[in-house]
């Protein structure tokens, strides 16, 4: 089968975002930036599924500015067989990323979809699903195990009170969560090899999408401080203290 | 216009979240129609028609329901909710696993997580796992909010008396099927809930260390959660994960301990009222954020925590 991944260019999880004192946004000029992690463990369990078999080929696909390469190069170096950028040049909406995909999904038509949970910039969690509604394609969310039988896929999904197990006709839709597996390191000599491998790159404006996003973002403020507080000496002066200052025991 | 509130529940009771839920829904407006959609869930109708504020309650209760799968939750909301100005859930795993799916039938963006309702269609969420709030107005002619529970004080869960009306749509897709689930038991409060919540990091050690945690929480009435780094090394289930990427929590008292404070953990409780850190290493980033800080081993102030208590 084919596995199609889609992977975003996010802010390294590392560092501390700044909001720009215009508050317009969080200023995102000379910031390391990196795989999303949840689009990293995606592309890591497409390429475990081509290691047993169940995989012929894992295509990775990105939105955004051109600097987006760099991050389906990461991922072709992880193991993916060849990359496609949509170039556009305001990162889009989970909307109208999904429509986006669905023309890509439609062009590759790959059994499985898989995309990271959430991405740790808009912390949104809507893409993968929406994908899924406007394909018609079932969806395994917040995925902790992944497992194919013939065409369907067997989803252990991680829900609030535990986990709970889906089984999914194929094609179908898997979004990550961290505990699915751990990515691998790229060796330089696979680093070396993604910068052969084929990068088709298509213009978002081409899609026959609308690209107007509907929620406008009218301003961003950091959030209200919490300064520290105090060192206590010891468990007695923290219990005296939770009881008859903080009034809380 | 009206709005529409998509109950989250077991089949015997509603979710508590849906008490906080619906104080964000009437900051969007008045009348509000509650959907409870699942299988034998008559018991969850008669209690939210007594929720206050909620005007009517549409009940569909149908094997296709049964598992609140999101293929089939997401077709009947979608098909009910076209008549509503605002379609609005909790934003637990429930809600963010189908609401998405019902925006895109319905063709609009969705606002996720929203933790301040300022108008009908501007709300504030944050972004960058808490490092930033962003105001967002909603354009489209139906908002698709999900709300941040704990951002919200609860409604009263009595007093109200809205009419049940059954609905007989019924979506079910062959595509998907349940195959089992394997819930977390425990006897504690839950811990998105919970007014006090004790958790551990990976200063733990260990799986069986945090029975020090338990004595604690016995005596306070407290939840236990637990640090992304605790639960990555198998001392805990993932379902007591505190972060950006597990559960958001804002109790009365969080105590953190051997929690060193990443970005992503603090994502999940720094809304907390007060924050109590147990840390020996008195440059951890969690005493940043705490009201009480103790620098000590967590070994020797846990046993004598639970006797001052």
């Amino acid at each position: 089968m084919k596995i199609l991944v889609a992977v975003k260019r996010v802010i390294d999880y590392n560092v501390k975002v700044r909001v720009k004192a215009d508050q317009s946004n969080v200023d995102l000029s000379n910031v390391k930036m990196a795989l999303n992690p949840f689009c990293e463990i995606a592309v890591e369990e497409a390429v475990r599924l081509k290691e047993k078999g169940v995989a012929e080929e894992v295509v990775v696909v990105s939105i955004g500015p051109k600097a987006c390469q760099e991050q389906i190069r990461t991922a072709l170096a992880l193991g993916a067989d060849r990359g496609v950028h949509i170039e556009c040049d305001e990162m889009p909406d989970s909307l109208v990323a999904a429509k986006l995909l669905k023309e890509v999904v439609a062009e590759e038509a790959p059994q499985l979809v898989i995309l990271g949970k959430q991405a740790i910039d808009s912390d949104n969690n809507q893409t993968g699903q929406m994908l899924g509604a406007l394909t018609d394609m079932p969806q395994g969310t917040f995925a902790s195990e992944v497992v194919v039988e013939g065409d369907s896929v067997q989803v252990t999904r991680e829900v609030d009170g535990g986990l709970q197990t889906v089984k999914l006709t194929l094609p179908a839709i898997v979004t990550t969560d961290l505990r699915l597996n751990e990515p691998r390191y790229a060796s330089l000599p696979n680093i070396m090899k993604a910068k052969r491998k084929p990068l088709d790159v298509k213009a978002a404006s081409d899609m026959g999408v609308e690209l107007t996003n509907n929620i406008e973002l009218l301003s961003v403020e950091p959030p209200a401080e919490r300064s520290a507080g105090v060192k206590v000496a010891d468990v007695a002066e923290l219990v005296e203290k939770l009881k008859n200052e903080a009034k809380v025991l | 216009m009206s709005i529409l509130v998509i109950a989250e529940h077991d089949n015997q009771s509603l979710n508590p979240a849906m008490l906080k839920t619906m104080a964000a829904a009437q900051a969007m407006g008045d009348d509000i129609h509650m959907l409870v959609a699942g299988e034998g869930c008559q018991a969850v109708a008669a209690e939210a028609a007594q929720v206050a504020g909620v005007s009517k309650v549409l009940c569909a209760d149908n094997a296709a329901y049964g598992h609140f799968l999101a293929e089939n939750i997401s077709a009947l909301v979608a098909d009910l909710g076209k008549d509503y100005s605002h379609i609005v859930t909790a934003a637990t795993t429930t809600g963010k696993n189908f609401m998405p799916r019902v925006a895109a039938l319905l063709d609009v963006a969705q606002v996720s997580d929203v933790i301040a309702v300022e108008s009908a269609d501007t709300f504030r969420r944050p972004i960058y796992a808490g490092n930033a709030i962003a105001t967002v107005r909603c354009n489209e002619a139906i908002k698709v909010v999900t709300v941040r529970a704990t951002a919200f004080d609860s409604v009263e869960a009595t007093g109200g008396s809205a009419a049940i009306e059954a609905v007989d749509q019924v979506f079910s897709s062959d595509k998907v099927s349940f195959v089992g689930e394997e819930l977390a038991e425990s006897e504690r409060p839950d811990l998105t809930s919970a007014r006090v919540v004790i958790s551990g990091g990976r200063g733990m050690q260990n799986g069986e260390n945090f029975a020090l945690l338990e004595g604690i929480a016995d005596k306070l009435g407290a939840a236990i959660g637990a640090s992304r780094a605790a639960v990555d090394a198998g001392f805990v289930p993932n379902d007591m994960q505190v972060g950006q990427t597990g559960k958001i929590v804002a109790p009365e008292l969080y105590i953190a301990v051997g929690i060193s404070g990443a970005i992503q953990h603090l994502a999940g409780m720094k809304d907390s009222k007060v924050i109590v850190a147990i840390n020996k290493d008195e440059e951890a980033p969690i005493f940043q954020v705490a009201d009480y800080g103790l620098v000590a081993d967590l070994f020797d102030v846990l046993p004598a925590l639970e006797n001052a208590l």
